[in-house]
Order: C-alpha cells, then structure tokens, then sequence
C-alpha cells in the first residue's frame, strides 16, 4: 500500500473546494477540510459565518452546489441510498436537542438502530441502556424528554446518537441552548466520547472545551476557513487579524 | 302574565351569589339595566310560544293524531316513527345488528376520549381498520348466517352516521397522502396533489353527489350495476378527502423543523420518518380539525336526499307525507334539528375542550 493510498484511508472526512449558495447568497466560499480519524475538530466563528452551513452538508441536511464531500470513503452524491448510508455512520447533535417528545427517553435512542440498522429489539435496547449509562442518566429511560432538563435531554440526545454507533459526531452548538449550571454536564461527556477516540467535529464557542481535547480549532468568516491551527497557537498566537478581533470579544466578555 | 316581572323580583336570601352575580354582569349601571330587561322582554315574548307550544301544551302520548287534541305540539307522531328516524327501511327483527355496531363503536370512541384508558395506539388502530369490517357485516350482512339486508333499506340516523362515519375514516389515509403530496419535492406529485385539493374544495358537495349518482354509471359498461350508498360514500370520500389533507397540512405545519432534521440525520427513510415520527406528532395537533370537518360533513350528509338516499331528514319528510300524520312536518323538523344539534354541539365542546389540552400540552413542552 502506497503512502499516499494509506493516508486516504485515514480520512474520515474529506471536503474539497466546497461552494454553496443561498439563492444569491454565497455562503461556503471555497471550503477545503480533511478530517483524519480520530481526529478532534472544533470550528469557531461570528453568527452567521456559515459554521452551521458547513457541517450540515457533511451528512446532507443541506445540498452543496460545487465541490466534494467524502465521508468514510463514500463520496456524498445525490442519491438516496448513499445518503441514507452516510447518515448511518455519522451522528449529530443539536442545538435544540430536537428530542422526539412523543417517545420515552429509551423509545428515542432505540428507534433508529431498530429500523434502520435492524437491530434486534432486545439488543437494541441493551446497547441504549449501555450509552444512557454513559451519559450518567440511566434513571430517566422511561421518562418523555419533555420530563427533562435541558442538560439531560442533551445528554439524551447525545446517547441516541452513540447507539447508531458512528464513526463520526458532528456537534451544532451544543451547549448554547443550555443555562451556565447545566453546560459542564454536557461538556464532561463530550470530553469523554473525545478522549476514547471519536472522530468530532464540533462548533462551540466553548473555549475550553477546546483547549482540552481539540486536536485543531477551525475559524470561519463569511463563508471562509480564515485560520486553522492546533489549539496552543491558535489561542495564543493567531495569525489572522479577524482571528484575534474574534477571540478578544469572545474572551473578554 | 307572572313571568314579565321575574328578572326583577328581588331572590330569596339563600341565592345571594346569584343576586350578586346578577348585579355583577346584568345591571352594572343603567345601561347596562336598561339592555337587560329590554333584551329580557323580548326573549320572554319570544321564547314563550316556543315553550308553550313545545313543552306546555305539547302531546306526548298515544298512537294516533286524534290523540293530539291540544294546540301544541305533537311529539306523538315522533314517538310512532322513531324506529323508522332511527333505522329506516331495515327489518325491525335485524335493527339490533345497527344497535351493536354503533355500540361498539360508541364503545371504541369513548375508550379514545377518555384521557386515562391505555392503549390508545392500539384501539385506534382497531377501530380504523378491524372495526369498519365488524361493522360492515353486521350491517349488510350475508356472513355468518346474516341475512344480506340490502342497502336500499338502510336509512335514518344509521344512514346519516354510515355515511359521515366512513366519509371521515376513509377520508383521512388520502387526506394525509395528499398532504404529503402538497409536501413533496417531487415537482408532478406536488401539482398533482394542489390540483386535486384545489378542484374539489372548490365544487360544492351536492354536485358530487349528483355526478356519483348520475354520471358514474356512464363510465361503466352496460348493465353493471353499483350500489347507490357506495357511489354515494366513494364521492364524498374523494371529496372529503381534498378537506382532509387541509387539516393534515395544518398539523404538519405546526411540527417544528428539528424533528425532521432529527429523524434524517439518524438515517431514517421518508416513510419511517413520516410514519414513527412526524404523523404521530401531528395527528394529535389535528384531532380539533378532523372533528370540525366531521361536523361540517354530519350535516352536509343530508344532501344525499336529493339522490333519493333517505338519511334522517329525508325519512322525516317522507313521514310528514304519510296521509295519517299529514301536518305534523313541523315537529318532524324540530326533531332532526334538534338530533343533529346534540351531535354536532357534542362534538363542537369535546374540539374546543381538546383545543385547550393540546395547548396547555404544548407550551409546557417548549
Ligand atoms: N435556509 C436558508 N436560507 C437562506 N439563508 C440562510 C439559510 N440558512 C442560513 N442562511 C444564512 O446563511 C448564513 C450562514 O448561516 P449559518 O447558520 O451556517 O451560520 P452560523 O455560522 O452557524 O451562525 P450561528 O453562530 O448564528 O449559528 C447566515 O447569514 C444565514 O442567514
Ligand atoms: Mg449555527
């Protein structure tokens, strides 16, 4: 196997030359991002940078107009099947949580693996068990979301992810909805899901959630990456002037 | 007459909330006084013939009109006729397979309503799709050793129920497959779907009703016959339908784009997401349309008279018509008013009632 066969491999995500528009609206302005497994990503940015935009065409809530998406090696095309496929392998958390309120807390983290995977219930519903144990609310599996704090219901939605068991976790803002007291509990599990090897992307304004585990922290302006660095030099030494205009209202206040 | 004075009559001690809530809301300054008693005059003026002839002076028993003597009503000729207003031309040996079958389904909408009773899922369930083949045998019969009563026997209250129950419940799988059409990204189905809506919203129901009866035999070969009550129930179903899926867009509407976002980003197909996650959801926020739409068919149901079916109203006329109770329409219409006010207001209260649960529900999930 060649270096460069073997680097591919490597990649969880590839995104290159990425163009979207909005109407007449350009929004992804020549985006290019690899993601190497395992790899820990955090992406930050003014309101209305395109930092939302970016990941959720990563598992097509959004249509990209140029450029390519590869996840996993599968190359994300206009067809229905791949889509579905790459959605199997990689899970998303949202701001809002967007729990479905109809179905208890275990009914929540079941129901994929069981109609799309085509989990055995049983099974199914011991892997839900296992994941809500990891993020510390086991108690609640009977319980509707709408019985839950905003931090466990994240949490919750964090579980359901897991059970579909994928190999990449895009996160949206995850602990921007959330009141201060509630924000460690959902941030602390997320450290563990870094710290055993989950390949994350993740946007948050959450410092120092990425000081601690990201590997690299991505600054995005106006539909571009503007900077990309390991977290020591990009909190301590940016090179962009957007960037350190960026991180002094961010840390300063 | 004694009753003028009685709004101002001054109540005895014991009602003393009552007097106060009468000053309160009814003579609250002179404006106020002088609009009560003038409002209060009038419905005396009026509502007492109403009273009198109807309840006062009324005749409830007997069998014949020479046992109506007073100059009131007579309920006599309601009393005689009421098994044919309830069932029509049925054989009276066979009425009790109608008395079963809209027991069952009392029983079934009951167990729905009630908010405490489990397995709602499954009985809904049940009555959509066991319950419409229960009730169709037992009703025409020619199973189980079920005389065949054919449906041109089939009349009164039973006929305006069949025909509103199945207008509804055959309506709401189209109405939602079209409110998913109006939804799609599939440019043709989504013309389509607007199309159909839009061009039988726009018709009235009595010209379906005509075209099901007179021009749909034209479509059809030569000596093939089709029974009148379901050409009848297929053209209020398709228009129903287009209502329907009004309703259904509403519900849709009102689920937040998240949820949708949710199921597909966990790689759920399009049906698994509509079926498991958006339709239960909206189904709930739907019921007060589904059973505003279901008052407005109830009464609608009486047009089928003019293609000769005889639902509630059309037998009352028919018995108006019978030499030996000629005169007493009066009291005939009097009483199909008043069956289909109890339904509809029944219904009218139980919508408003869950309007406000699904409210107080909803806020509290936000
Ligand atoms: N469906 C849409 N139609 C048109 N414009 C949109 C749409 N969604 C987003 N936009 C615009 O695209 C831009 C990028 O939006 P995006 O949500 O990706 O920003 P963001 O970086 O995530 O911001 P925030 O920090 O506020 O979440 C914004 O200017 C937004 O107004
Ligand atoms: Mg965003």
């Amino acid at each position: 196997m060649s270096e460069v066969q073997k680097q591919e491999d490597q990649l969880a995500i590839e995104i290159r030359d990425l163009n979207k528009w909005y109407g007449e609206f350009h929004v992804l302005k020549n985006i290019n991002l690899q993601v190497q497994k395992g790899e820990r990503i955090v992406i930050c940015g003014p309101s209305g940078s395109g930092k939302s935009t970016m990941i959720r065409c990563i598992n097509r809530l959004e249509e990209h107009q140029q450029g390519e998406i590869i996840v996993n090696g599968v190359p994300l095309v206009e067809d229905v099947k791949k889509i579905e496929a790459i959605r199997k392998d990689v899970g998303m958390v949202f701001q809002h949580f967007n729990l479905f309120p109809h179905l208890t807390v275990l009914e929540n983290c079941v129901l994929a693996p069981i109609w799309v995977k085509k989990v055995p219930r049983k099974e199914a519903e011991a892997t839900a068990m296992k994941y809500l144990e990891r993020v510390k609310i086991p108690e609640q599996a009977l319980k509707f979301p709408g019985q839950l704090s905003g931090g466990q219901q994240q949490r919750v939605a964090i579980a359901r992810s897991l059970c579909m068991n994928p190999d990449v976790m895009l996160f949206d803002e995850p602990t921007s909805a959330l009141d201060p007291e509630m924000i460690k509990e959902v941030l602390d599990v997320m450290i563990e899901l870094a710290q055993e090897g989950m390949t994350m992307l993740c946007v948050t304004h959450e410092m120092g959630f990425a000081k601690t585990v990201a590997d690299r922290v991505i600054f995005m302006d106006a539909g571009q990456i503007v900077e990309e660095n390991e977290p020591e030099t990009f909190f301590n030494h940016p090179e962009h002037e957007r960037t350190q205009l960026f991180l002094s209202q961010i840390l300063n206040h | 007459m004694k009753y003028d004075s009685q709004p101002t009559l001054p109540a005895p001690a014991s009602t003393i909330g009552a007097v106060g809530w009468m000053r309160k809301h009814l003579f609250n300054g002179p404006i106020n006084t002088i609009a009560t008693l003038v409002l209060g005059y009038f419905s005396i003026i009026f509502l007492w013939p109403v009273l009198d002839w109807s309840l006062l002076s009324a005749d409830w028993i007997g069998t014949t009109r020479n046992d109506c003597t007073s100059d009131g009503a007579c309920w006599v000729f309601i009393g005689q006729r009421l098994d044919q207003f309830l069932y029509g031309f049925y054989p009276e040996a066979e009425t009790w397979r109608l008395d079963t079958a809209f027991f069952i389904l009392a029983a079934l909408i009951a167990w729905l309503i009630i908010p405490s009773t489990p397995r709602k899922g499954w009985v809904a369930t049940f009555t959509l799709v066991i319950f419409p083949i229960i009730a169709f045998i037992l009703l025409s019969g020619g199973y189980f050793g079920l005389e065949t009563v054919e449906t041109h026997k089939w009349g009164g209250l039973s006929l305006t129920l069949v025909l509103a129950v199945v207008g509804i419940v055959a309506a709401l799988p189209f109405g939602v497959l079209l409110a998913l059409g109006r939804q799609s990204d599939m440019p043709i189905v989504r013309s389509l779907s607007v199309v159909y809506i839009e061009i039988w919203r726009g018709v009235p129901l009595i010209t379906v009703l005509f075209m099901a009866s007179v021009m749909l035999p034209l479509f059809f070969p030569e000596g093939m016959t089709f029974d009148k009550l379901l050409r009848a129930l297929i053209g209020i179903t398709l228009f129903q339908s287009a209502y329907m899926a009004e309703v259904v867009r509403g519900g849709l509407q009102a689920i937040p784009k998240g949820q949708y976002e949710a199921a597909d980003a966990l790689g759920l197909g399009y049906w698994q997401k509509m079926i498991m996650i958006i339709l239960p959801q909206a189904l709930k926020l739907m019921i007060p349309g589904i059973v505003n739409t279901f008052i407005a068919l109830f009464k609608d149901t009486s047009l089928v008279l003019i293609i000769g079916l005889f639902d509630l109203l059309a037998i009352m006329q028919a018995s108006a018509n019978d030499p030996n109770w000629i005169g007493f329409s009066t009291e005939g219409y009097v009483f199909v008013a008043l069956v289909f006010w109890v339904f509809c207001f029944g219904m009218s209260r139980y919508s408003m009632h869950l309007e406000k649960r699904l409210h107080t529900g909803h806020s509290n999930r936000a």
